[in-house]
């Protein structure tokens, strides 16, 4: 059993667990996630590492209820336990001085990102970060990411906070302003990173994004991780998470998010509720 | 009595009822069926049937004291020789092994080995085995095992009973392997695999399950830092082939692996009381020819599918699958369009599966294996009606160890590479065996590897402390 140490509610139905897993919190890296399991019947839930603690054996999961398992896990309060946890799985960031890197995170994708730019930050780079979301009472880690980067921007879909607009104006005005940039890490929903990658991708800037593709085992057994990559299929949850975002097949990979869609009863209230415009956004970090 | 030329019948579920259930198919033989099974034994002097099973169960003498009525000592027999006897009766492809061998096999129908072997061990499962927990010295070595499938499983329970403090670390929330997720709850009960695994920890293996090797830790912590003397990989197949099909990523596409572990280790056919989810085509086909597929087949059947084709592109001759599943396969319903091969999934507006193109195969020249050759016949496309695909063609190895292990050799194909009579790798200390070593085979084989492996491991901890 995995103890739940502290939860904390960050914002509408985005929820930040502090579990102890010390194993994992030894060997944690930037970039890597875990597999959970709330209860005997419960499905294999991929969560990315937010934070990690090695000498209180700690890690921070942050999730957004998005569906039946993700809320069923919010309900738990801080000394409960979950019946399994994995990880750390997947490969992690390639991190090293690079020069100046943008991290940008959308949404509920602000909190993997975080530990990437701290460890950027830490590796001697310029850190330049981009936070967004679609208002400002669901922004998460503002202050956790203001203290690991050397400028951070913040946007809104609404404008009740920061720039009024998306991550993706902020990077094409910094592009335009002339701004060196060595290297984009951007993570939040996939049309998010879609967009990113369509801003660098004439300039040919190094842009690298973390993929959440539908998981099971998330040890290269069952191959329902699979993203077209360039030419190749890869497999997420080995190869990746994280991928060269001018090679990754986006559209493939948000049908495949939908996959479990007609599972849900309620998917389409869900969607509402999040507000996506024509593109439901709720499937993504 | 003159003796019987065929087999005593196995009771077996109505295909109808049991198209719509998981239950098992295969009931077991009863109390009576057994007697006259052994009967049919002529007790060779010199048993072929020995010499077609992997790892050489005494079988004439068990069979006897299955005659003779004694079935603890039955079971003991083929304890000696075989540590999962409830799985091996069930799913050996004894047709191939030891029943090929036996003697009256050249006249009629060979002795029911693997059915004897399985009521011998649901005999001692019904009944309550008692495991004595091994005493460990105090200063007992330890080894570690990588994966808890039947290779991991069968070097753990033989090192425990040697005397060394053995732990099995396995990536999954479940050990057994594909025993657990990839072979069917219909032909091979999970209780049963419980149960073993449940008797290993009696004798005092310790199972550590969510524990990734390569990345929880890696080998080489394991001897470095964690202190075990000796490490055996049994980790398995892993990354499935695809075919690169047009259309292969469409939704309603699955590796048969993913389709099998979603049913059986996350018993998804009993969504939503389980949470997670299967795609439940209305019809589904299935392409290829071995175990995998007619498992993958017959649990879409189960799921509730009206309609299940299996996609092959040779005919039935060359299927590699047992020709029992085939036969079963057939029996609850599901439709073989044989020498044929897809060549693109279809997909409707919203990216889901639509349908199956496929193409006609005949036979053509023999190829260097004197297989007959499979080539398209031109013109002769056509399309399955159908909403889920699963590939079942098989897959590499897993490769998590192997990429994070420094001076572990593999093959082109990054299979370990192991010793086929110890199981040592290039890596000192290090012993591999089943799927890992040898691509994807049988549990019996996996077994056998073990089996060995750990003769293995104690030769080279005893060496290394003389010396
Ligand atoms: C590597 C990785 C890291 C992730 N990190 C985070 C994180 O840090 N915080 C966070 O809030 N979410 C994260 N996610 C997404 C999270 O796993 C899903 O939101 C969650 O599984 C949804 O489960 P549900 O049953 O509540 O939702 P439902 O929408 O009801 O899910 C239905 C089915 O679809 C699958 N599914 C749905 N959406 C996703 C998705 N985006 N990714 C993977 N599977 C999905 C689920 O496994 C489930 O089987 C991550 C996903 C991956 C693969
Ligand atoms: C659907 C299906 C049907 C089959 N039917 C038959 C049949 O009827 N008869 C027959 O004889 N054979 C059958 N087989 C083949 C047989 O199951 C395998 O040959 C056998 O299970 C191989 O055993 P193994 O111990 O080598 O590996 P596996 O059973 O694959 O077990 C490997 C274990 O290692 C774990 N693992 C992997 N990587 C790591 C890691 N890095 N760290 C920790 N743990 C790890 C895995 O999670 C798994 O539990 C079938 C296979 C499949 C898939
Ligand atoms: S282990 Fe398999 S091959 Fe050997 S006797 Fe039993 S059923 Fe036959
Ligand atoms: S070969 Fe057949 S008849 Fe002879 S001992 Fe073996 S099982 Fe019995
Ligand atoms: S999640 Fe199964 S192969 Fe990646």
């Amino acid at each position: 059993m995995y103890k739940i140490l502290e939860k904390q509610e960050l914002a509408p139905s985005v929820k930040l667990f502090v579990m102890e897993a010390p194993l994992i919190a030894r060997k944690a890296k930037p970039g890597q996630f875990v597999i959970l399991r709330i209860d005997e019947n419960g499905e294999r839930i991929p969560l990315t590492i937010a934070d990690f603690n090695r000498e209180k054996g700690t890690i921070t999961l942050i999730f957004q209820e998005v569906g039946a398992s993700t809320r069923q896990l919010g309900r738990l309060n801080a000394g409960e336990s979950l019946l399994d946890l994995v990880g750390p799985l997947g490969k992690p960031t390639h991190i090293e001085k690079m020069g100046t890197v943008v991290c940008i995170g959308g949404g509920i994708g602000i909190a993997p990102v975080y530990p990437i730019a701290r460890g950027m930050k830490e590796a001697g780079n310029k850190v330049i970060s981009i936070i967004g979301a679609r208002s400002q009472d669901i922004l998460i880690y503002e202050d956790e990411m203001k203290a690991v980067s050397d400028e951070l921007h913040i946007t809104t879909d609404d404008g009740s906070k920061g720039h009024k607009g998306l991550v993706t104006h902020v990077l094409q005005q910094m592009i335009d302003a002339g701004t060196k940039i060595d290297l984009v890490m951007a993570i939040g929903p996939v049309i998010m990173m879609r967009s990113v990658a369509e801003v660098t991708r004439p300039y040919g800037i190094h842009t690298v994004v973390s993929l959440n593709p539908i998981m099971v085992d998330g040890t290269g057994m069952c191959g329902g991780c699979r993203v077209a990559v360039g030419d190749e299929n890869k497999f997420a949850c080995v190869d990746g998470p994280e991928f060269d975002a001018h090679l990754v097949d986006f559209n493939g990979l948000m049908a495949r998010q939908r996959m479990y869609k007609p599972n849900e009863h309620d998917a389409s209230q869900r969607c509402a509720r999040h507000g996506g415009e024509g593109e439901c956004q709720c499937h993504s970090h | 009595m003159s003796l019987s030329l065929k087999k005593q019948k196995m009771p077996e579920q109505d295909p109808k009822v049991r198209a719509k259930n998981f239950a098992e198919v295969a009931l077991g033989y009863s109390a009576g069926d057994a007697a006259l099974e052994a009967a049919r034994c002529l007790q060779c002097k010199n048993p072929l049937c020995r010499q077609g099973c992997p790892v050489e169960v005494n079988i004439p003498e068990f069979i006897k004291h299955i005659k003779d009525g004694d079935m603890d000592a039955a079971i003991g027999s083929i304890k000696n020789f075989n540590s999962l006897p409830a799985v091996c009766g069930r799913v050996c492809p004894q047709e191939e092994q030891c029943e090929k061998h036996c003697i009256l096999a050249k006249k009629g129908e060979p002795v029911g080995i693997g059915r004897l072997e399985r009521y011998a061990a649901d005999y001692a499962r019904n009944k309550g085995e008692t495991v004595k927990p091994v005493a460990y010295k105090a200063d007992a070595q330890k080894v570690a095992i990588v994966g808890a499938g039947p290779a991991g499983l069968t070097a753990a329970g033989d090192l425990a009973k040697m005397g060394y403090q053995v732990t099995v670390f396995e990536a999954l929330h479940l050990p057994g392997g594909v025993l657990m997720y990839g072979i069917p709850e219909f032909r091979l009960p999970k209780e049963i695999v419980q149960a073993e695994i449940d008797n290993l920890r009696k004798l005092g293996v310790e199972i550590a399950v969510n524990a990734v090797i390569g990345q929880t830790f890696t080998v080489d912590e394991l001897m470095e830092e964690e202190g075990f003397n000796a490490v055996f990989i049994g980790t398995g197949a892993g990354l499935p082939h695809f075919m690169g099909l047009p259309g292969e990523n469409l939704n309603g596409v699955y590796a048969a692996n993913e389709f099998l572990t979603r049913c059986n280790l996350m018993k998804a056919y009993r969504f939503p009381e389980c949470a997670t989810p299967i795609k439940v085509g209305r019809k589904v086909a299935v392409v290829g020819g071995g175990n995998v597929a007619m498992d993958a087949a017959r649990t879409a059947l189960r799921l509730g599918a009206e309609k299940v084709y299996i996609v092959y592109r040779r005919s039935e001759e060359e299927m590699p699958a047992r020709k029992e599943e085939l036969h079963h396969a057939k029996e609850e319903g599901i439709e073989f369009r044989l020498l044929t091969n897809p060549v693109a999934v279809l997909g409707n507006d919203e990216g889901w599966v639509k349908g199956l193109r496929c193409v006609r195969m005949e036979l053509g020249e023999a190829d260097a294996s004197g297989r007959r050759r499979p080539v398209e016949v031109p013109d002769s496309e056509f399309e399955l009606d159908v909403d889920v695909v699963v590939i079942a063609i098989g897959q590499g190895p897993n490769p998590l160890v192997q990429s994070t292990t420094k001076g572990l050799e593999t093959n082109r194909k990054g299979n370990i590479i192991a010793d086929a009579e110890t199981g040592a790798t290039s890596k000192p200390g290090v012993f591999a065996g089943g799927d890992i070593v040898t691509g994807a085979a049988t549990v019996i084989l996996a077994m056998g590897a073990g089996k060995k492996a750990a003769v293995a491991i104690d030769r080279y901890l005893k060496d290394k402390k003389n010396r």
